[in-house]
């Protein structure tokens, strides 16, 4: 081990965060203040999820970050490394390896069970910020349930686009009361929250965590005549040809030639060395040569 | 017939200052009610205490609610108190963009109250807000416009729609003419006049423009300095004035 207390942060701070947690696991979807503290990483780099993995985790635990989907990015690297030194955890790349995931705006493809705690970073909980700017009135409004203002803004995306058009941080109601950001996940993911793990929400610089419990009921907003539609590009995987999971387009050429790949690194891999092959994928074993 | 709104005794203080001082009322069903007085004699407050905007220091605010009949509003939880907010009351303010959402369209603006109360249907969001909109003289191509780009008489009748599509049956309203000009106020007061009797609405306005109340205001009350000095039918009051306050304020119009 090295001389940083385990997992960096000091007991009595992580005390104050699993108090935090716990209370946000009792009541799913409320947004529980709490104390951030100062991380050796820049605000907005996953100080929130950091701390709240740091409160969670143990010495057997076995660690996994994603950003984006992908676990070789620098955010996931660093994260990952920062653990390994403060912890000295087993990491891993592979979810269902994993009993700690940290993510950055993604939910993994492969399904989640009950030994797991999947942790967001969370830039800005309050789905109503950018409709109500004063944070005293956003926690009347919480506490009221008073939730017009959130269709509104869904209004507004079908009276200007014809479409519910958000396409991340979907807001979603949890178990009839409070209304939540899932993080700046796509609103593909969104069916996904309800699931058997536990999830942890961590907003480092607004100070804020929030959970939802394993099977929580959580939906997402919409109108009758425009129900929600968790969208995908329309295409397969150009490497492993998944069409069930959630791609990212890339533009390979100058010409503007499109690539639409799996985000999930772990999944496409998994599924590469499965002998899966998309239409520009190389059999593995020739990629590895 | 009992009454819809039944006030007793309000008053408000601000600190050792007077905002209102026992004023006691009766409002009902289908009656306009007029408040006029001069600037700082308490009007606004009193307005703001009825409609649940500042706790008043003492007294009562009965309101007949259609569930349960008469409730005091004051002691209500904040959450009843805002859900009459968005059924049965209504308020208009002076400034359009106090009661208006800027940054949001027309139809949104409309919608919210709709929504607030538990309307999920786009198509019958966005109906209704296009006949409430035709209904104050806004055509139906503005509906996805944000109220900035309206000129200040439509975003006071954006606002009257947007408080009265849910049907209230007491609304509030803050000199809704002030700042406007003549031709336009005549034009809004035409509407609300319409309005008012074709909804079969109450409604209390605050104003400190005489004419208003003559064509509005059943009934009218002189407020100065925190306190009622004169109640009556309107024409009574302002053709044969009986406070002195009153015969200043009727005497103080500038005749054309």
């Amino acid at each position: 081990m090295t001389d940083y207390n385990f997992a960096y942060l000091d007991e009595q701070t992580k005390r104050m965060i699993r108090r935090a947690i716990l209370k946000g696991l009792a009541i799913p979807g409320y947004q529980v203040p709490f104390a951030s503290r100062e991380m050796p990483m820049p605000y907005g780099w996953g100080t929130g999820g950091v701390q709240v993995s740091a409160a969670v985790m143990t010495a057997d635990d076995v660690f996994k970050v994603i950003d984006q989907g992908a676990d070789d990015t620098t955010n996931a690297v660093s994260i990952r490394r920062f653990f390994e030194r403060t912890a000295g955890v087993e990491t891993t790349e592979a979810t269902g390896d994993a009993t700690v995931i940290q993510t950055r705006h993604r939910i993994p493809e492969e399904p989640l069970n009950d030994d797991q705690i999947l942790v967001y970073q969370v830039p800005i909980p309050e789905p109503l910020r950018f409709l109500e700017p004063s944070e005293v009135e956003t926690r009347k409004m919480h506490a009221l349930e008073d939730y017009g203002l959130m269709h509104v803004k869904l209004y507004e995306d079908i009276s200007a686009h014809g479409a519910i058009s958000t396409a991340y941080a979907y807001p979603v109601e949890v178990e009839g009361r409070y209304v939540m950001d899932p993080s700046p996940i796509p609103k593909f993911d969104n069916p996904k929250l309800t699931m058997s793990a536990i999830q942890l929400f961590g907003a480092g610089r607004e100070q804020r965590i929030y959970a939802l419990p394993p099977y929580t009921r959580v939906v997402s907003l919409d109108f009758e005549d425009y129900p929600f539609e968790a969208s995908k590009a329309e295409h397969a995987c150009a490497l492993c040809g998944a069409t069930d999971s959630y791609l990212d387009e890339l533009i390979v050429d100058d010409a503007g030639t499109r690539m639409f790949m799996c985000s999930d690194t772990d999944y496409c891999q998994s599924r590469r060395a499965a002998g899966h092959v998309g239409a520009q994928g190389t059999p593995v074993k020739e990629d590895a040569a | 017939m009992t009454p819809l709104l039944q006030v007793d005794g309000l008053s408000k203080f601000y600190g050792q200052r007077i905002g209102c001082a026992d004023v006691s009322f009766d409002l009902y069903p289908g009656e306009v009610m007029g408040i006029v007085g001069e600037s700082g004699s308490g009007k606004s407050t009193l307005l703001n205490c009825l409609a649940g905007h500042l706790p008043p220091d003492a007294g009562r605010v009965m309101f007949d609610t259609r569930a349960e009949g008469m409730r005091d509003t004051v002691t209500m939880s904040e959450p009843e108190r805002r859900m009459l907010g968005r059924t049965d009351w209504a308020f208009v303010h002076q400034h359009a963009r106090d009661g208006l959402r800027m940054n949001v369209s027309a139809g949104g603006n409309v919608g919210e109250r709709l929504m607030a109360v538990g309307a999920r249907h786009y198509g019958d969001i966005r109906s209704q807000a296009i006949d409430w909109l035709g209904r104050v003289e806004i055509a139906e191509d503005r509906i996805d416009d944000r109220p900035r780009q309206f000129s200040g008489g439509m975003q006071q009748r954006l606002q009257i729609a947007r408080n009265l599509v849910t049907g209230p049956r007491l609304v509030f309203m803050d000199e809704p003419t002030g700042g406007l000009d003549v031709s336009v106020q005549a034009r809004l007061l035409d509407l609300l006049r319409g309005l008012v009797r074709e909804m079969g609405l109450s409604a209390i306005i605050v104003t400190h423009d005489l004419a208003v109340v003559r064509l509005l205001a059943d009934r009218l009350m002189v407020m100065k300095d925190g306190h009622v000095v004169e109640t009556g039918l309107t024409d009574q009051v302002l053709d044969d004035p009986q406070h002195a306050y009153s015969q200043l304020l009727v005497s103080s119009v500038l005749q054309v």
